[in-house]
C-alpha cells in the first residue's frame, strides 16, 4: 500500500504534476500524457534506480531519475577513518569491479605521499585490472542481452566470469569485494600459477567472444533493439561528462589508459575503439572490442612480470603532507577519480570520489526521449550503471 | 607528555646494556626499551613530521596559461598554485561564470570532470567549490576552486557544462552550498525533507535526521 501511495504521490501536488528534466523547464501535464513510475524494485534497472517517465502514449518526452536508495554516506566515512582503513570500503561502491576502485583509489593516495607502487606490482595489478574490466563487460553483456530478451549469452557470460572471480579468489581469496591492492604495492605476492590461469583464461576466451557475437552482432532481433536506440553525439556525452565507453562509442578516442597512463599500461600496446553514431549498438561493439583489447594486455603482461618488492616502503602510518591530489583511471565504466585532501593527518581531510556511473547516468534523460518505455530498458542497461557506484 | 618518557629511556638503553654482565640482566633491560620503544615509536614518526610543513608542496604556478588568465581577469585570480605537478587556480566567487566561459571556449577544457567541495569550518570563507576540468585538446587537467562562506550563493556552471547539473545538486545535498542559476536546485542523494548537510565538519558521522527516520522508517535510530 505504500508503495502504491509513493507512486502517485498526490499529497505533493507539485511533484505529481509537474516532472522537472535536465532540461531547464517544467511542464504540466497534457491530456494525452501520463507519468509512468519504474524501479526501483525493478529488475532491469540494475538496483535501485527509480525512473519517473513521461509518456505520450508509449513514447517517453521526459524522465527524472530518483537516485539515493543505496547511499551509504562513503565520502563520510572516509574522513573518520585512516588511509588505510578506508580502503576496503571503496571496493563495495562498483561492486562488480572491486578491483578497478581499489587501485584509483590506492593510486591516490600514493600520489598524495609522493610514493610509487614497484614495477613487479603495477604490472600484477595491470593484470588483475584488466581481467577486472572483462568480468565488469561481461556481467554488462549478459544482464543487457537479457534485458532486451536474448536469454543465452547471460549464461555464457558467466561462465567465463567465473573463471575471472576463481583467479581473484585464488590470489586474495576473495571474489567480489576483493580489496585487492594496498597502499604502495600489492598484500599478496602472485600466487605459483597465476600466470598459467591468466593464460589459460585467455587463450579460451578469444573463442569464447565469437560465441557471444555469434548470438548477438547479426542477430535481427538485436540489431532492431539497439540500433538507432539511444543516441548520444560526442559533443553531447562531452557536455554531460560522459566518460568510458559511452564516450567512446559516440567518436571520442579518449581512454586514460592512453591519455595519462598509469599503472602499467605505459609498457602494452593496445587500441582504443571508437563508435561512430553512439547509438546502443555501437556501445556493444565497443565493449565487445576492449574486452578482446583487455584480453591483449593481459597476455603481454603475463609474458613478463619483472621481480622484485611487492610493497613501496610507505611506513605503517600514514601521513601525507598536506595538500590534495585528483587521480582519475580508467574504469570499466568510464572516468574514476579521486579527489583527495590532506591535512597532514592520519586521516584524509576529504575523499572525493568521482563515479563514472553517476555522470553517465545523467545523460540518460536526452537518450530516452522520443523512444518507447521497452528501450528505456535497453537505454539503462547500455549505460552500464551500478547503483551501488551512483548512490555511494 | 610524548616527548618525555621517550628522551629519558634511550639513556637506559646504554645503561642496560653496559652493566649486562649476567645473561639475566641482560635479558630484563632490552625487554623494557623494547615495550618502551612500541609507544614511543608513533611519536619518533611523528618527531619528523613537524619540520615537513614548512616545506611546503604547495609552489606558486607561474605558466602561460596563468598569464593569459591573468591579463584577462586580473585581480579575479586570486591565488595560482601548483602541487603535486597538478594546477590549481583560485577564482573570485563572482567571476565564476565568466572564468568558466572562457576556459571552456578559448582555453578548451570543454570536459567538466567533476565539481565538489570541501569544508574548511575554521576559515573565514569556510567552502571551496572545486571544479576539476579536463581538456581533450591539450591532454590537461585543471582545478578551479572558488571559496564562499556559509550562506554565500555560487554562479551555477550547468550553461557552460551540462555535467554540473547533478554535480551541483550532490554538492547543495551535502554542503547546502547554493548554487545561482541553477534550473532545479534540489537534493540527490538525501530524501528532499532531510534536514543538516552530512559533509559538513560540524556534521558528526553519528548524526542523523532523527525525526525523519522516526516518521518515514518507523523505527527510532537508523544507526
Amino acid at each position: 500500500m505504500k508503495a502504491v501511495s509513493e507512486t502517485v504521490p498526490a499529497t505533493k501536488g507539485k511533484t505529481a504534476l509537474s516532472i522537472e528534466t535536465t532540461s531547464d523547464h517544467k511542464t504540466l501535464l497534457g491530456a494525452d500524457e501520463l507519468i509512468i513510475n519504474m524501479g526501483p524494485q525493478h529488475p532491469s534497472t540494475h538496483g535501485v534506480l527509480r525512473v519517473k517517465l513521461k509518456l505520450d502514449g508509449e513514447r517517453v518526452i521526459g524522465s527524472e531519475c530518483v537516485i539515493g536508495y543505496l547511499h551509504r554516506g562513503v565520502e563520510k566515512i572516509a574522513e573518520n577513518r585512516t588511509y588505510q582503513q578506508f580502503a576496503p570500503y571503496v571496493d563495495r561502491m562498483d561492486y562488480v569491479a572491486a578491483v578497478s576502485n581499489g587501485l584509483g583509489y590506492c593510486e591516490a593516495v600514493e600520489k598524495l605521499l609522493m610514493a610509487e607502487a614497484p614495477p613487479r606490482a603495477r604490472v600484477i595489478r595491470t593484470i588483475l585490472t584488466e581481467l577486472q574490466r572483462i568480468a565488469s563487460h561481461l556481467l554488462w553483456l549478459g544482464t543487457h542481452a537479457l534485458d532486451i530478451g536474448a536469454l543465452t549469452p547471460l549464461f555464457y557470460c558467466f561462465r567465463e566470469r567465473e573463471e575471472i572471480l576463481k583467479i581473484f579468489e585464488k590470489y586474495c581469496g576473495a571474489r567480489l569485494t576483493t580489496h585487492a591492492f594496498r597502499i604502495g604495492g600489492l598484500q599478496y605476492e602472485a600466487y605459483d600459477t597465476l600466470e598459467k590461469d591468466v593464460e589459460r583464461f585467455c587463450k579460451d576466451f578469444e573463442s569464447r567472444i565469437v560465441e557471444y557475437e555469434d548470438l548477438l552482432t547479426q542477430n535481427r532481433i538485436w540489431l532492431g533493439r539497439t540500433k538507432g536506440v539511444g543516441i548520444l553525439t560526442a559533443e553531447e556525452a562531452i557536455a554531460f561528462g560522459v566518460t568510458g565507453p559511452v564516450l567512446r562509442a559516440s567518436g571520442v578516442k579518449w581512454d586514460i589508459r592512453k591519455a595519462m597512463p598509469y599503472a602499467a599500461y605505459d609498457q602494452y600496446k593496445f587500441e582504443i575503439p571508437v563508435g561512430t553514431t553512439g547509438d546502443t549498438y555501437d556501445r556493444y561493439l565497443v565493449r565487445m572490442e576492449e574486452m578482446r583489447q583487455s584480453r591483449l594486455i593481459c597476455l603481454q603482461a603475463i609474458e613478463n612480470i619483472p621481480s622484485g618488492p611487492i610493497l613501496a616502503k610507505v611506513g605503517k602510518v600514514l601521513k601525507p603532507p598536506p595538500g590534495e591530489v585528483y587521480h582519475a583511471i580508467e574504469a570499466p565504466k568510464g572516468e574514476l577519480g579521486y579527489y583527495v585532501v590532506s591535512d597532514g593527518t592520519i586521516q584524509p581531510y576529504r575523499v572525493r570520489i568521482r563515479p563514472p556511473s553517476f555522470v553517465n547516468l545523467q545523460a540518460f534523460d536526452r537518450m530516452v526521449r522520443g523512444h518507447l518505455v521497452a528501450d528505456v530498458v535497453a537505454i539503462i542497461g547500455t549505460l552500464d550503471i551500478v547503483l551501488g557506484e551512483v548512490d555511494r | 607528555m610524548a616527548d618525555e618518557p621517550k628522551e629519558q629511556q634511550p639513556p637506559s638503553v646504554p645503561t642496560g646494556d653496559k652493566p649486562g654482565g649476567s645473561p639475566s640482566s641482560v635479558s630484563v633491560p632490552p625487554a623494557k626499551p623494547a615495550g618502551a620503544a612500541a609507544p614511543g615509536a608513533p611519536p619518533k614518526a611523528a618527531a619528523p613530521a613537524p619540520p615537513k610543513p614548512p616545506v611546503s608542496l604547495q609552489t606558486p604556478l607561474n605558466n602561460e596559461l596563468v598569464t593569459r588568465i591573468r591579463g584577462k581577469f586580473g585581480a579575479a585570480l586570486l591565488e595560482t598554485i601548483e602541487d603535486r605537478k597538478q594546477a590549481i587556480l583560485t577564482v573570485e566567487r563572482g567571476q565564476l561564470a565568466e572564468m568558466a566561459l572562457y576556459l571552456r571556449d578559448e582555453e578548451k577544457f570543454n570536459l567538466l570532470a567533476d565539481l565538489t567541495a570541501v569544508d574548511w569550518p575554521k576559515r573565514e570563507k569556510r567552502f571551496d567549490v572545486v571544479l576539476n576540468l579536463y581538456s581533450f585538446a591539450k591532454n590537461e587537467r585543471l582545478r578551479l576552486k572558488v571559496r564562499a562562506a556559509d550562506g554565500e550563493e555560487v554562479p551555477s556552471s550547468v550553461k557552460t557544462w551540462p555535467a554540473a547539473n547533478w554535480l551541483e545538486r550532490e554538492v547543495f545535498d551535502m554542503f547546502g552550498i547554493v548554487f545561482s542559476g541553477h534550473p532545479d536546485l534540489k537534493r540527490i542523494l538525501l530524501p528532499d525533507e532531510w534536514q543538516g548537510y552530512p559533509l559538513r565538519k560540524d556534521y558528526d558521522i553519528l548524526q542523523q535526521d532523527t525525526a525523519w527516520v522516526r516518521e518515514n522508517l518507523g523505527i527510532e535510530s537508523g544507526q
